[in-house]
């Protein structure tokens, strides 16, 4: 359902965009144009590396298993295991919050619940290839590397504050 | 044979000067082509050991391919809109060093609105960047669209409490922006090396 609203949403304002950019100037819609196509090109290898990784990713790490695997665990490799998973999982946000709930109740600690949310929406092992495209290698493994380890800094401060 | 040399001449040529737009892309093309090749046979090999996961793994592929589709080309108009109408001064003004703390208080603002996975941010950030924006910006936008959205927060509400909710989110918010400010530190460290090294050749 979020997807539909941001499929929406930004379709809408793509085509307003575009119409209105026409109406002004359309030398520099066509330049605009001209842009979009060169980056969706440019784009596209790393594209099909996501598109690939995420279907291995979810064929075999299905939500249940996951929260098998990590929900029992806690401490100090419970945190580990479960930012590195969060890092390497893609998850819409609306399937991670009650699958990271389901961790806690099946035994998780908050600690290990607050680091897999965040590497879960901070770090894209997957997007990698595209981050790295547009952004360079070096700020995007500063930028992950960097998020990891806030990552399991805040863990372990809701740990101790919950 | 003629092609592959031209093309080696262009990297190695690419590779003293700075800009970024000349042949470092023929090269990046073809790294990410082999990349490309060599994911696709490890998925087949995969898939091929382990047919009852086959279903699963194409479906969510298929998804995800569908969310690209509808997707990806309204951002890349967006992009190319932005990169046309949208000028440098503007950019450098509301997010360039000269802005400050209402820079990082507009990079966060802007993160935080319902927008859609952190994919599409990156063309934005990266175009942003190119404009003149101060790096501490850019991660500090990359980073509260990615974990500060405010309709994922009304879900997180939801299923993890109101206390989970704030702590995370206040700590997440503190170190967003230290990590922003460290990344630029390095960047700025770094940089000026690596352009005097250029200068040398």
């Amino acid at each position: 359902m979020q997807i539909n609203m941001t499929v929406i949403i930004i379709n809408i304002f793509a085509i307003l965009g575009i119409s209105f950019s026409f109406y002004k100037n359309k030398q520099k819609s066509l330049k605009a144009l001209k842009v979009a196509l060169k980056g969706t090109i440019s784009m596209a290898p790393a594209i099909v590396i996501i598109l690939v990784l995420v279907g291995l990713l979810m064929g075999f790490f299905k939500p249940e298993l996951i929260s098998k695997l990590l929900g029992n665990q806690s401490g100090i490799w419970g945190i580990a295991a479960a930012s590195v998973a969060g890092a390497i999982l893609m998850i819409p946000s609306l399937v991670a919050f009650p699958l990271t709930a389901s961790l806690v109740n099946s035994g998780a600690s908050i600690s290990v619940a607050a680091a897999f949310i965040t590497t879960l929406t901070m770090i894209g092992f997957v997007t990698l290839p595209m981050e790295i495209k547009e952004l360079g290698k070096r700020l995007t493994l500063l930028r992950n590397g960097i998020s990891f380890i806030i990552a399991i800094g805040i863990a372990l401060i809701m740990g101790v504050l919950i | 044979m003629d092609k592959n040399l031209n093309n080696k001449q262009k990297q190695t040529g690419n590779n003293m000067s700075k800009n970024p737009k000349a042949g470092g892309q023929t090269k990046n093309k073809k790294q990410s082509i082999i990349v490309l090749v060599g994911i696709i046979i490890i998925a087949v090999v995969i898939l091929a050991l382990y047919p009852e996961n086959r279903d699963a793994s194409i479906q969510a592929s298929y998804n995800l391919f569908m969310e690209f589709i509808l997707i990806l080309p309204a951002v890349m108009i967006l992009m190319g809109l932005f990169s046309v109408w949208v000028s440098k001064e503007i950019v450098v003004k509301y997010l360039g060093h000269a802005s400050g703390i209402k820079g990082l208080g507009l990079a966060l603002f802007v993160g935080m609105m319902p927008t859609g996975p952190l994919y599409i941010a990156f063309p934005m950030a990266s175009m942003l960047l190119k404009k003149g924006a101060r790096v501490a910006n850019i991660i500090i936008f990359l980073s509260a669209w990615a974990c500060i959205k405010l309709p994922q927060e009304l879900v997180e509400l939801r299923f993890m409490g109101l206390k989970f909710m704030i702590i995370r989110l206040s700590f997440t918010i503190i170190m967003v922006v230290i990590m922003g400010l460290i990344i630029e530190k390095i960047e700025n460290r770094l940089k000026p090396s690596l352009s005097s090294s250029v200068q040398e050749k």
